[in-house]
Protein backbone atom coordinates (compact mmCIF):
# COMPACT_ATOMS: atom_id res chain seq x y z
CA UNK A 1 0.00 0.00 0.00
CA UNK A 2 0.97 3.23 -1.04
CA UNK A 3 2.48 5.58 2.19
CA UNK A 4 3.11 2.59 4.33
CA UNK A 5 6.39 3.68 4.23
CA UNK A 6 5.69 7.16 5.78
CA UNK A 7 3.75 5.98 8.27
CA UNK A 8 6.01 3.57 9.32
CA UNK A 9 8.70 6.26 9.31
CA UNK A 10 6.63 8.36 11.40
CA UNK A 11 6.06 5.66 14.09
CA UNK A 12 9.70 5.52 14.31
CA UNK A 13 9.30 9.45 15.17
CA UNK A 14 6.95 9.54 17.46
CA UNK A 15 8.41 6.30 19.23
CA UNK A 16 11.51 8.83 19.63
CA UNK A 17 9.62 11.61 20.32
CA UNK A 18 7.44 9.95 23.48
CA UNK A 19 10.72 8.05 24.63
CA UNK A 20 12.89 11.35 24.63
CA UNK A 21 10.73 12.03 27.98
CA UNK A 22 11.30 8.82 29.57
CA UNK A 23 14.91 7.42 28.54
CA UNK A 24 17.48 8.75 28.76
CA UNK A 25 19.50 8.01 25.99
CA UNK A 26 17.31 8.95 23.41
CA UNK A 27 17.57 12.80 24.58
CA UNK A 28 21.13 13.56 25.22
CA UNK A 29 21.03 17.18 24.78
CA UNK A 30 22.43 19.62 27.98
CA UNK A 31 21.17 23.03 28.51
CA UNK A 32 24.29 23.76 28.37
CA UNK A 33 25.03 27.39 30.60
CA UNK A 34 23.24 26.01 33.42
CA UNK A 35 24.08 22.19 33.08
CA UNK A 36 27.97 21.54 32.41
CA UNK A 37 29.16 17.70 31.59
CA UNK A 38 32.30 17.39 33.24
CA UNK A 39 34.98 17.21 30.39
CA UNK A 40 37.20 13.91 30.04
CA UNK A 41 40.57 13.63 31.34
CA UNK A 42 42.77 13.49 28.29
CA UNK A 43 40.58 16.85 26.93
CA UNK A 44 42.93 19.81 25.41
CA UNK A 45 42.84 23.33 24.34
CA UNK A 46 45.19 25.66 24.49
CA UNK A 47 48.45 25.21 25.86
CA UNK A 48 49.75 26.80 29.43
CA UNK A 49 52.96 26.94 31.76
CA UNK A 50 53.82 25.10 34.74
CA UNK A 51 55.50 26.77 37.82
CA UNK A 52 56.13 24.83 40.66
CA UNK A 53 56.22 26.14 44.43
CA UNK A 54 54.27 29.79 44.84
CA UNK A 55 56.59 31.92 42.98
CA UNK A 56 55.71 32.64 39.44
CA UNK A 57 59.23 33.95 38.33
CA UNK A 58 61.37 31.71 40.02
CA UNK A 59 59.27 28.67 39.98
CA UNK A 60 58.88 28.53 36.01
CA UNK A 61 60.55 25.29 34.92
CA UNK A 62 60.92 26.80 31.12
CA UNK A 63 64.18 27.63 30.50
CA UNK A 64 63.69 29.08 26.65
CA UNK A 65 65.17 26.38 24.65
CA UNK A 66 63.19 26.92 21.83
CA UNK A 67 61.81 23.65 20.95
CA UNK A 68 58.32 24.36 21.28
CA UNK A 69 58.49 27.72 19.22
CA UNK A 70 60.34 25.92 16.51
CA UNK A 71 58.07 22.88 16.37
CA UNK A 72 54.93 24.37 16.14
CA UNK A 73 53.11 23.82 13.14
CA UNK A 74 51.56 27.60 12.45
CA UNK A 75 54.15 29.09 14.35
CA UNK A 76 52.03 30.93 17.23
CA UNK A 77 54.96 30.75 19.94
CA UNK A 78 57.13 33.69 20.83
CA UNK A 79 60.21 33.74 22.82
CA UNK A 80 62.83 35.75 23.65
CA UNK A 81 65.55 34.22 25.88
CA UNK A 82 66.77 36.01 28.53
CA UNK A 83 70.70 37.36 28.39
CA UNK A 84 71.27 36.51 32.16
CA UNK A 85 71.33 33.26 34.08
CA UNK A 86 69.06 32.81 37.59
CA UNK A 87 68.58 29.92 39.91
CA UNK A 88 65.28 28.24 39.42
CA UNK A 89 63.25 26.64 42.36
CA UNK A 90 65.87 24.00 42.58
CA UNK A 91 68.71 26.15 43.13
CA UNK A 92 70.29 25.52 39.65
CA UNK A 93 71.22 28.54 37.26
CA UNK A 94 69.37 28.48 34.28
CA UNK A 95 68.10 31.00 31.36
CA UNK A 96 64.41 31.77 31.64
CA UNK A 97 62.27 33.31 29.07
CA UNK A 98 61.84 37.27 29.17
CA UNK A 99 58.76 36.84 26.67
CA UNK A 100 56.74 33.98 26.58
CA UNK A 101 53.51 34.70 23.96
CA UNK A 102 51.15 32.04 22.80
CA UNK A 103 48.90 33.67 19.84
CA UNK A 104 45.92 31.22 20.74
CA UNK A 105 44.03 32.79 17.83
CA UNK A 106 46.80 31.13 15.61
CA UNK A 107 46.82 27.78 17.90
CA UNK A 108 45.27 24.71 16.75
CA UNK A 109 45.66 22.56 19.90
CA UNK A 110 47.48 19.96 18.44
CA UNK A 111 49.62 19.13 21.19
CA UNK A 112 53.16 18.69 20.07
CA UNK A 113 54.52 21.78 21.43
CA UNK A 114 53.41 19.56 24.78
CA UNK A 115 55.24 16.26 22.94
CA UNK A 116 58.49 18.13 22.26
CA UNK A 117 58.89 19.60 25.48
CA UNK A 118 61.60 18.01 27.29
CA UNK A 119 61.16 20.29 30.66
CA UNK A 120 57.62 19.18 31.00
CA UNK A 121 56.88 22.96 31.15
CA UNK A 122 54.07 23.12 28.85
CA UNK A 123 51.00 21.51 28.53
CA UNK A 124 47.29 21.51 27.75
CA UNK A 125 44.50 23.08 29.40
CA UNK A 126 40.77 22.78 29.50
CA UNK A 127 39.76 26.36 29.69
CA UNK A 128 37.13 26.87 26.63
CA UNK A 129 34.47 29.96 27.25
CA UNK A 130 37.71 32.24 25.93
CA UNK A 131 35.45 35.21 24.05
CA UNK A 132 36.84 37.98 24.23
CA UNK A 133 35.71 42.12 22.88
CA UNK A 134 39.22 42.95 21.42
CA UNK A 135 40.23 40.87 18.37
CA UNK A 136 44.06 40.51 18.42
CA UNK A 137 45.95 41.98 21.97
CA UNK A 138 43.08 40.11 24.08
CA UNK A 139 44.37 36.80 22.08
CA UNK A 140 47.74 37.22 22.61
CA UNK A 141 48.67 35.46 25.53
CA UNK A 142 51.54 36.78 27.42
CA UNK A 143 53.67 34.94 30.27
CA UNK A 144 52.22 36.22 33.15
CA UNK A 145 48.68 34.92 31.86
CA UNK A 146 50.07 31.38 30.85
CA UNK A 147 51.92 30.26 33.93
CA UNK A 148 49.70 28.37 36.06
CA UNK A 149 50.65 26.42 39.07
CA UNK A 150 51.82 22.40 39.26
CA UNK A 151 48.79 22.34 41.19
CA UNK A 152 46.43 23.40 38.65
CA UNK A 153 47.36 20.99 36.22
CA UNK A 154 46.80 18.26 38.55
CA UNK A 155 43.20 19.41 39.08
CA UNK A 156 42.51 19.39 35.38
CA UNK A 157 44.73 16.25 34.32
CA UNK A 158 45.18 14.37 37.39
CA UNK A 159 46.25 10.88 35.88
CA UNK A 160 48.83 12.79 33.45
CA UNK A 161 50.40 14.84 36.43
CA UNK A 162 51.07 12.34 38.55
CA UNK A 163 52.79 10.22 35.85
CA UNK A 164 54.61 13.76 35.13
CA UNK A 165 55.23 14.42 38.67
CA UNK A 166 56.63 10.81 39.16
CA UNK A 167 58.80 11.24 36.01
CA UNK A 168 60.88 14.39 37.18
CA UNK A 169 61.18 12.93 40.86
CA UNK A 170 63.04 10.23 39.43
CA UNK A 171 65.25 12.58 37.19
CA UNK A 172 66.18 14.02 40.06
CA UNK A 173 67.07 11.28 42.23
CA UNK A 174 69.03 10.18 39.08
CA UNK A 175 70.82 13.37 39.48
CA UNK A 176 71.60 13.20 42.85
CA UNK A 177 73.18 10.02 42.80
CA UNK A 178 75.49 10.75 39.81
CA UNK A 179 77.00 13.84 41.56
CA UNK B 1 -6.82 32.26 -48.78
CA UNK B 2 -4.77 29.84 -50.72
CA UNK B 3 -1.97 32.65 -50.72
CA UNK B 4 -2.29 32.91 -46.96
CA UNK B 5 -2.57 28.97 -46.73
CA UNK B 6 0.85 28.74 -48.04
CA UNK B 7 2.60 30.96 -46.26
CA UNK B 8 1.72 29.26 -42.82
CA UNK B 9 3.16 26.63 -43.70
CA UNK B 10 6.48 27.86 -45.19
CA UNK B 11 6.97 29.53 -41.95
CA UNK B 12 9.42 28.21 -39.09
CA UNK B 13 7.97 25.90 -37.02
CA UNK B 14 6.82 28.53 -33.82
CA UNK B 15 6.06 26.19 -31.80
CA UNK B 16 9.26 23.83 -31.43
CA UNK B 17 11.35 27.15 -31.06
CA UNK B 18 9.03 28.71 -28.49
CA UNK B 19 9.58 25.16 -26.25
CA UNK B 20 13.07 24.79 -26.47
CA UNK B 21 13.66 28.79 -25.62
CA UNK B 22 17.28 29.87 -24.06
CA UNK B 23 19.19 28.07 -21.31
CA UNK B 24 18.86 29.81 -18.38
CA UNK B 25 21.79 30.07 -16.14
CA UNK B 26 21.71 29.22 -12.65
CA UNK B 27 24.60 29.69 -10.06
CA UNK B 28 24.01 27.47 -7.09
CA UNK B 29 26.35 27.93 -4.18
CA UNK B 30 28.70 28.95 -2.90
CA UNK B 31 26.27 30.34 -0.31
CA UNK B 32 23.49 27.12 -0.78
CA UNK B 33 22.37 24.81 2.28
CA UNK B 34 22.87 21.41 0.82
CA UNK B 35 26.11 22.33 -0.80
CA UNK B 36 27.92 20.48 1.81
CA UNK B 37 30.32 23.69 2.20
CA UNK B 38 31.24 26.77 -0.14
CA UNK B 39 30.92 24.48 -3.31
CA UNK B 40 29.31 26.29 -6.45
CA UNK B 41 28.10 24.89 -9.45
CA UNK B 42 26.68 27.02 -12.62
CA UNK B 43 24.50 25.15 -14.15
CA UNK B 44 22.48 25.63 -17.44
CA UNK B 45 18.93 24.85 -17.12
CA UNK B 46 16.30 24.17 -20.03
CA UNK B 47 12.73 25.06 -18.00
CA UNK B 48 14.06 22.72 -14.71
CA UNK B 49 16.02 20.26 -16.60
CA UNK B 50 19.43 20.10 -16.31
CA UNK B 51 21.57 20.57 -19.98
CA UNK B 52 24.47 21.30 -18.28
CA UNK B 53 27.04 21.57 -15.19
CA UNK B 54 30.31 23.25 -14.63
CA UNK B 55 31.49 22.88 -10.59
CA UNK B 56 33.88 25.76 -9.40
CA UNK B 57 36.25 24.68 -6.57
CA UNK B 58 38.42 26.84 -5.10
CA UNK B 59 36.39 28.78 -1.80
CA UNK B 60 37.59 26.77 0.51
CA UNK B 61 41.73 26.41 -0.56
CA UNK B 62 44.15 26.54 2.33
CA UNK B 63 47.24 25.81 0.36
CA UNK B 64 47.47 22.42 2.24
CA UNK B 65 50.15 20.59 0.29
CA UNK B 66 52.23 23.53 -0.21
CA UNK B 67 52.34 23.89 3.87
CA UNK B 68 53.08 20.31 3.59
CA UNK B 69 55.88 21.05 1.98
CA UNK B 70 57.41 23.64 4.57
CA UNK B 71 56.93 22.25 7.74
CA UNK B 72 58.12 18.64 9.27
CA UNK B 73 56.93 15.40 8.88
CA UNK B 74 55.06 15.32 12.18
CA UNK B 75 53.70 19.21 11.42
CA UNK B 76 51.86 18.20 8.95
CA UNK B 77 50.13 15.80 11.26
CA UNK B 78 47.50 18.28 12.52
CA UNK B 79 46.96 19.54 9.20
CA UNK B 80 45.77 16.39 7.94
CA UNK B 81 43.08 16.34 10.49
CA UNK B 82 41.89 19.42 8.74
CA UNK B 83 40.85 17.71 5.24
CA UNK B 84 37.96 15.85 5.66
CA UNK B 85 36.89 17.14 9.00
CA UNK B 86 34.49 14.12 9.46
CA UNK B 87 36.93 11.55 9.56
CA UNK B 88 40.04 12.84 10.90
CA UNK B 89 41.47 9.09 12.47
CA UNK B 90 41.50 7.68 8.64
CA UNK B 91 43.46 10.97 7.63
CA UNK B 92 45.80 10.61 10.26
CA UNK B 93 46.19 6.62 9.47
CA UNK B 94 46.91 7.50 5.55
CA UNK B 95 49.80 9.87 6.37
CA UNK B 96 50.83 8.06 9.31
CA UNK B 97 50.69 4.86 6.87
CA UNK B 98 52.62 6.59 3.90
CA UNK B 99 55.56 8.19 5.85
CA UNK B 100 56.18 4.52 7.82
CA UNK B 101 56.65 2.93 4.21
CA UNK B 102 58.54 5.69 3.33
CA UNK B 103 61.19 5.13 6.88
CA UNK B 104 60.55 1.36 6.82
CA UNK B 105 59.04 2.18 10.47
CA UNK B 106 57.56 -1.00 12.27
CA UNK B 107 54.29 -0.43 13.91
CA UNK B 108 53.20 -2.47 17.60
CA UNK B 109 50.79 -5.12 17.38
CA UNK B 110 48.21 -2.87 19.62
CA UNK B 111 48.76 0.26 17.90
CA UNK B 112 47.19 -1.46 14.39
CA UNK B 113 44.32 -3.17 16.51
CA UNK B 114 43.70 0.64 17.47
CA UNK B 115 43.46 2.26 14.24
CA UNK B 116 41.27 -0.44 12.66
CA UNK B 117 38.88 0.35 15.60
CA UNK B 118 39.22 4.12 15.22
CA UNK B 119 39.53 4.04 11.60
CA UNK B 120 35.74 1.76 12.14
CA UNK B 121 34.66 4.13 14.14
CA UNK B 122 35.10 6.68 12.16
CA UNK B 123 33.70 5.22 9.31
CA UNK B 124 30.07 4.29 11.15
CA UNK B 125 29.80 8.29 12.10
CA UNK B 126 30.53 9.57 8.72
CA UNK B 127 28.13 7.09 6.85
CA UNK B 128 25.65 7.65 9.53
CA UNK B 129 26.05 11.74 9.40
CA UNK B 130 25.79 10.86 5.37
CA UNK B 131 22.55 9.45 5.35
CA UNK B 132 21.29 12.49 7.96
CA UNK B 133 22.44 14.74 5.52
CA UNK B 134 21.65 13.47 2.56
CA UNK B 135 17.84 12.92 3.61
CA UNK B 136 18.21 16.61 5.12
CA UNK B 137 18.70 17.66 1.41
CA UNK B 138 15.93 15.64 0.35
CA UNK B 139 13.53 17.57 2.64
CA UNK B 140 13.13 15.67 5.71
CA UNK B 141 14.38 18.33 7.51
CA UNK B 142 16.09 18.07 10.98
CA UNK B 143 14.57 14.57 12.42
CA UNK B 144 17.03 12.33 10.65
CA UNK B 145 19.92 14.10 10.80
CA UNK B 146 19.54 14.62 14.55
CA UNK B 147 18.86 11.29 14.74
CA UNK B 148 22.16 10.79 12.79
CA UNK B 149 24.04 12.69 14.90
CA UNK B 150 22.90 11.58 18.13
CA UNK B 151 24.84 8.72 17.20
CA UNK B 152 27.90 10.27 15.89
CA UNK B 153 28.18 12.55 19.43
CA UNK B 154 28.64 9.20 21.17
CA UNK B 155 31.31 8.14 19.01
CA UNK B 156 33.09 11.63 19.10
CA UNK B 157 32.52 11.66 22.72
CA UNK B 158 34.66 8.43 22.46
CA UNK B 159 37.06 10.13 20.51
CA UNK B 160 37.33 13.23 22.70
CA UNK B 161 38.08 11.06 25.78
CA UNK B 162 40.49 9.14 23.76
CA UNK B 163 42.84 12.25 21.93
CA UNK B 164 41.18 15.08 23.76
CA UNK B 165 39.29 16.64 20.88
CA UNK B 166 36.01 15.51 19.50
CA UNK B 167 36.82 16.16 15.27
CA UNK B 168 40.30 17.44 14.97
CA UNK B 169 41.94 14.42 16.39
CA UNK B 170 45.57 14.11 16.03
CA UNK B 171 46.05 10.78 17.38
CA UNK B 172 48.21 8.78 15.26
CA UNK B 173 51.45 9.47 15.31
CA UNK B 174 55.00 7.54 12.86
CA UNK B 175 55.12 4.04 14.64
CA UNK B 176 52.49 3.88 16.58
CA UNK B 177 49.37 6.32 18.44
CA UNK B 178 50.18 9.20 20.88
CA UNK B 179 48.79 7.79 23.77
CA UNK B 180 46.93 4.48 25.58
CA UNK B 181 43.28 4.25 25.54
CA UNK B 182 41.89 5.76 28.98
CA UNK B 183 40.49 3.94 31.66
CA UNK B 184 37.09 2.36 30.66
CA UNK B 185 37.04 3.49 27.33
CA UNK B 186 37.07 0.10 25.76
CA UNK B 187 33.80 -0.75 28.08
CA UNK B 188 32.60 2.48 26.89
CA UNK B 189 33.33 1.76 23.13
CA UNK B 190 31.50 -2.01 24.07
CA UNK B 191 28.50 -0.51 24.98
CA UNK B 192 28.16 1.77 21.78
CA UNK B 193 29.06 -0.97 19.31
CA UNK B 194 26.50 -3.10 20.65
CA UNK B 195 23.82 -0.60 20.88
CA UNK B 196 24.42 0.55 17.00
CA UNK B 197 22.40 -2.10 15.07
CA UNK B 198 19.06 -0.83 16.99
CA UNK B 199 20.39 2.67 15.79
CA UNK B 200 20.89 1.04 12.11
CA UNK B 201 17.13 -0.96 12.33
CA UNK B 202 15.40 2.19 13.55
CA UNK B 203 16.98 4.35 11.20
CA UNK B 204 16.24 1.90 8.36
CA UNK B 205 12.51 1.81 9.44
CA UNK B 206 12.46 5.23 9.24
CA UNK B 207 14.19 5.34 5.17
CA UNK B 208 13.89 2.27 3.44
CA UNK B 209 10.48 1.40 2.86
CA UNK B 210 9.44 5.35 2.55
CA UNK B 211 7.91 5.88 -1.18
CA UNK B 212 9.00 9.51 -0.90
CA UNK B 213 12.45 8.92 -0.93
CA UNK B 214 12.22 5.84 -3.46
CA UNK B 215 10.80 8.46 -5.81
CA UNK B 216 13.04 10.77 -5.04
CA UNK B 217 16.31 8.23 -5.50
CA UNK B 218 15.67 5.19 -7.62
CA UNK B 219 17.04 5.90 -10.97
CA UNK B 220 18.13 8.91 -10.66
CA UNK B 221 22.03 9.78 -10.95
CA UNK B 222 22.80 6.39 -12.51
CA UNK B 223 26.59 5.32 -12.76
CA UNK B 224 27.50 2.92 -15.09
CA UNK B 225 30.53 0.95 -13.71
CA UNK B 226 32.87 1.23 -17.12
CA UNK B 227 32.64 5.42 -16.53
CA UNK B 228 33.12 5.10 -12.52
CA UNK B 229 36.58 3.34 -13.06
CA UNK B 230 37.33 4.90 -15.72
CA UNK B 231 37.12 8.11 -14.09
CA UNK B 232 39.04 6.77 -11.38
CA UNK B 233 35.85 6.73 -8.74
CA UNK B 234 36.45 4.70 -5.49
CA UNK B 235 35.03 3.72 -2.34
CA UNK B 236 31.04 3.24 -1.34
CA UNK B 237 30.28 4.97 -5.26
CA UNK B 238 32.23 2.63 -6.82
CA UNK B 239 30.87 -0.58 -5.03
CA UNK B 240 27.16 0.59 -5.99
CA UNK B 241 27.69 0.18 -9.59
CA UNK B 242 28.86 -3.65 -8.39
CA UNK B 243 32.41 -3.10 -8.89
CA UNK B 244 34.32 -5.18 -6.00
CA UNK B 245 36.85 -2.73 -5.03
CA UNK B 246 37.42 -2.71 -1.15
CA UNK B 247 41.55 -1.79 -0.60
CA UNK B 248 40.78 -3.55 2.82
CA UNK B 249 40.39 -6.51 1.04
CA UNK B 250 42.71 -5.57 -2.16
CA UNK B 251 45.83 -3.93 -0.15
CA UNK B 252 45.20 -5.58 3.23
CA UNK B 253 46.87 -2.65 5.26
CA UNK B 254 46.82 -2.98 8.71
CA UNK B 255 45.33 -5.79 10.11
CA UNK B 256 42.30 -5.71 8.07
CA UNK B 257 42.96 -9.04 6.28
CA UNK B 258 43.15 -10.63 10.03
CA UNK B 259 38.94 -9.85 10.22
CA UNK B 260 36.20 -11.38 8.47
CA UNK B 261 33.83 -9.39 6.56
CA UNK B 262 32.00 -8.93 3.54
CA UNK B 263 32.12 -5.93 0.70
CA UNK B 264 28.29 -5.26 0.21
CA UNK B 265 27.83 -4.87 -3.43
CA UNK B 266 25.18 -2.58 -4.92
CA UNK B 267 23.63 -3.36 -8.70
CA UNK B 268 21.94 0.12 -10.54
CA UNK B 269 24.33 2.56 -9.26
CA UNK B 270 21.81 4.93 -8.56
CA UNK B 271 21.10 7.24 -5.55
CA UNK B 272 19.01 4.82 -3.62
CA UNK B 273 22.06 2.13 -3.96
CA UNK B 274 24.34 4.78 -3.18
CA UNK B 275 22.49 5.12 0.00
CA UNK B 276 21.87 1.55 0.82
CA UNK B 277 25.84 1.01 0.36
CA UNK B 278 26.32 3.38 3.51
CA UNK B 279 24.10 1.59 5.72
CA UNK B 280 25.24 -2.42 4.80
CA UNK B 281 29.14 -1.09 5.38
CA UNK B 282 28.23 0.30 8.91
CA UNK B 283 26.67 -3.36 9.44
CA UNK B 284 30.10 -4.90 8.33
CA UNK B 285 32.02 -2.27 10.51
CA UNK B 286 30.03 -3.35 13.48
CA UNK B 287 31.36 -6.69 12.76
CA UNK B 288 34.98 -5.41 12.30
CA UNK B 289 35.32 -3.71 15.28
CA UNK B 290 33.48 -6.59 17.61
CA UNK B 291 36.57 -8.95 16.08
CA UNK B 292 38.68 -6.10 16.73
CA UNK B 293 37.76 -5.53 20.35
CA UNK B 294 37.95 -9.10 20.96
CA UNK B 295 41.69 -9.18 19.84
CA UNK B 296 43.03 -6.20 21.33
CA UNK B 297 46.47 -7.47 23.16
CA UNK B 298 48.37 -5.59 25.24
CA UNK B 299 51.92 -4.47 24.42
CA UNK B 300 53.64 -1.17 23.53
CA UNK B 301 51.44 1.64 22.13
CA UNK B 302 54.32 2.90 19.62
CA UNK B 303 57.63 2.02 18.22
CA UNK B 304 59.78 3.67 20.67
CA UNK B 305 62.81 3.77 17.94
CA UNK B 306 60.88 6.53 16.12
CA UNK B 307 62.12 9.89 17.09
CA UNK B 308 59.78 12.69 17.78
CA UNK B 309 62.09 15.75 16.70
CA UNK B 310 64.15 16.08 13.73
CA UNK B 311 62.20 12.99 12.39
CA UNK B 312 64.75 12.81 9.03
CA UNK B 313 63.18 9.66 6.52
CA UNK B 314 65.97 8.51 4.01
CA UNK B 315 65.70 9.68 0.28
CA UNK B 316 63.45 8.16 -1.52
CA UNK B 317 59.03 8.32 -2.65
CA UNK B 318 56.39 6.39 -2.02
CA UNK B 319 52.48 6.38 -2.03
CA UNK B 320 50.34 4.87 0.64
CA UNK B 321 46.93 4.68 0.30
CA UNK B 322 43.61 3.02 2.90
CA UNK B 323 40.25 2.98 2.36
CA UNK B 324 38.75 6.29 3.90
CA UNK B 325 34.75 6.01 4.58
CA UNK B 326 34.32 8.26 1.30
CA UNK B 327 36.79 5.63 -1.35
CA UNK B 328 40.74 6.26 -1.45
CA UNK B 329 42.52 8.27 0.73
CA UNK B 330 46.43 8.45 -0.55
CA UNK B 331 49.52 10.77 0.50
CA UNK B 332 52.46 11.13 -2.51
CA UNK B 333 55.60 12.11 -0.36
CA UNK B 334 58.88 12.36 -2.10
CA UNK B 335 61.82 12.98 0.47
CA UNK B 336 64.68 14.24 -0.26
CA UNK B 337 66.37 13.20 3.15
CA UNK B 338 65.28 16.60 5.00
CA UNK B 339 63.30 16.53 7.91
CA UNK B 340 60.42 18.12 5.19
CA UNK B 341 58.96 16.68 2.07
CA UNK B 342 60.24 17.35 -0.88
CA UNK B 343 56.59 17.00 -2.22
CA UNK B 344 53.61 16.34 -0.67
CA UNK B 345 50.40 15.59 -2.69
CA UNK B 346 47.08 14.18 -1.49
CA UNK B 347 44.92 12.34 -3.86
CA UNK B 348 41.53 12.79 -2.24
CA UNK B 349 38.79 10.53 -2.82
CA UNK B 350 36.22 13.80 -2.16
CA UNK B 351 37.61 15.32 -5.25
CA UNK B 352 37.58 12.34 -7.47
CA UNK B 353 34.58 11.42 -6.91
CA UNK B 354 32.70 15.03 -7.81
CA UNK B 355 34.81 14.87 -11.12
CA UNK B 356 31.74 12.95 -13.10
CA UNK B 357 29.27 15.66 -11.75
CA UNK B 358 28.14 16.63 -14.71
CA UNK B 359 27.43 13.19 -15.97
CA UNK B 360 25.52 12.03 -12.74
CA UNK B 361 23.07 15.02 -13.61
CA UNK B 362 22.80 15.74 -16.84
CA UNK B 363 18.89 15.43 -17.69
CA UNK B 364 17.56 15.20 -14.17
CA UNK B 365 16.37 18.10 -12.72
CA UNK B 366 16.92 20.63 -10.66
CA UNK B 367 15.99 19.42 -6.91
CA UNK B 368 18.14 16.39 -8.50
CA UNK B 369 21.49 17.93 -8.22
CA UNK B 370 21.14 18.03 -4.70
CA UNK B 371 20.49 14.30 -3.82
CA UNK B 372 22.76 13.41 -6.22
CA UNK B 373 25.84 15.66 -4.59
CA UNK B 374 24.37 14.60 -1.50
CA UNK B 375 24.66 10.72 -2.42
CA UNK B 376 28.62 11.64 -3.62
CA UNK B 377 29.57 12.25 -0.19
CA UNK B 378 32.05 15.36 -0.50
CA UNK B 379 33.84 17.46 2.20
CA UNK B 380 34.68 20.54 0.47
CA UNK B 381 37.91 20.55 3.33
CA UNK B 382 39.14 17.89 1.00
CA UNK B 383 37.86 18.88 -2.38
CA UNK B 384 39.40 21.75 -1.97
CA UNK B 385 42.49 21.52 0.40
Amino acid sequence: MIGLGVLNGMAVTLRNFIGSYFIKERLITVQYPEERETLPENYRNFPFLIFDTDDVEKGLRCVACKICEKECPPQCIYIVKSEDKKPDYMGKSQFYPRVFDIDISVCMSCQICVEVCPFEAIKMDKVFELSRRERFDALLMRKEELAKPNTYYHNIHPLEAAEVDGKLAEAAEAKKKKT
Amino acid sequence: MSAGFHELEEAPPLMTSRLEGDLLEVSMGPQHPSTHGVFRMNVALEGEIVRKLKPVFGYLHRNHEKIGENTSYLGSMPYTDRLDYFCSMTNNWAYALSVEKLAGIEVPERAEYLRVILAELTRLQNHASLLGFLLSDMGAWGTPLMYAFREREKILDLFESLSGSRMMCDYMRFGGCRCDLPPGWMERARKLVDGFPRFLDEFEKLIVSNEILIARTQNVGSLSSELAINAGITGPMLRACGVNYDLRKVDGYGFYPRFKFRVPLGDHGDCYDRLMMRALEMRESIGILKQAMEQLPAGPIINPKVKLRAFKPPVGEVYGRIEGPKGELGFYLISDGSANPYRYRVRPPSFVNLTILEDLCLGHTVADVMVILGSIDIVMGEVDR
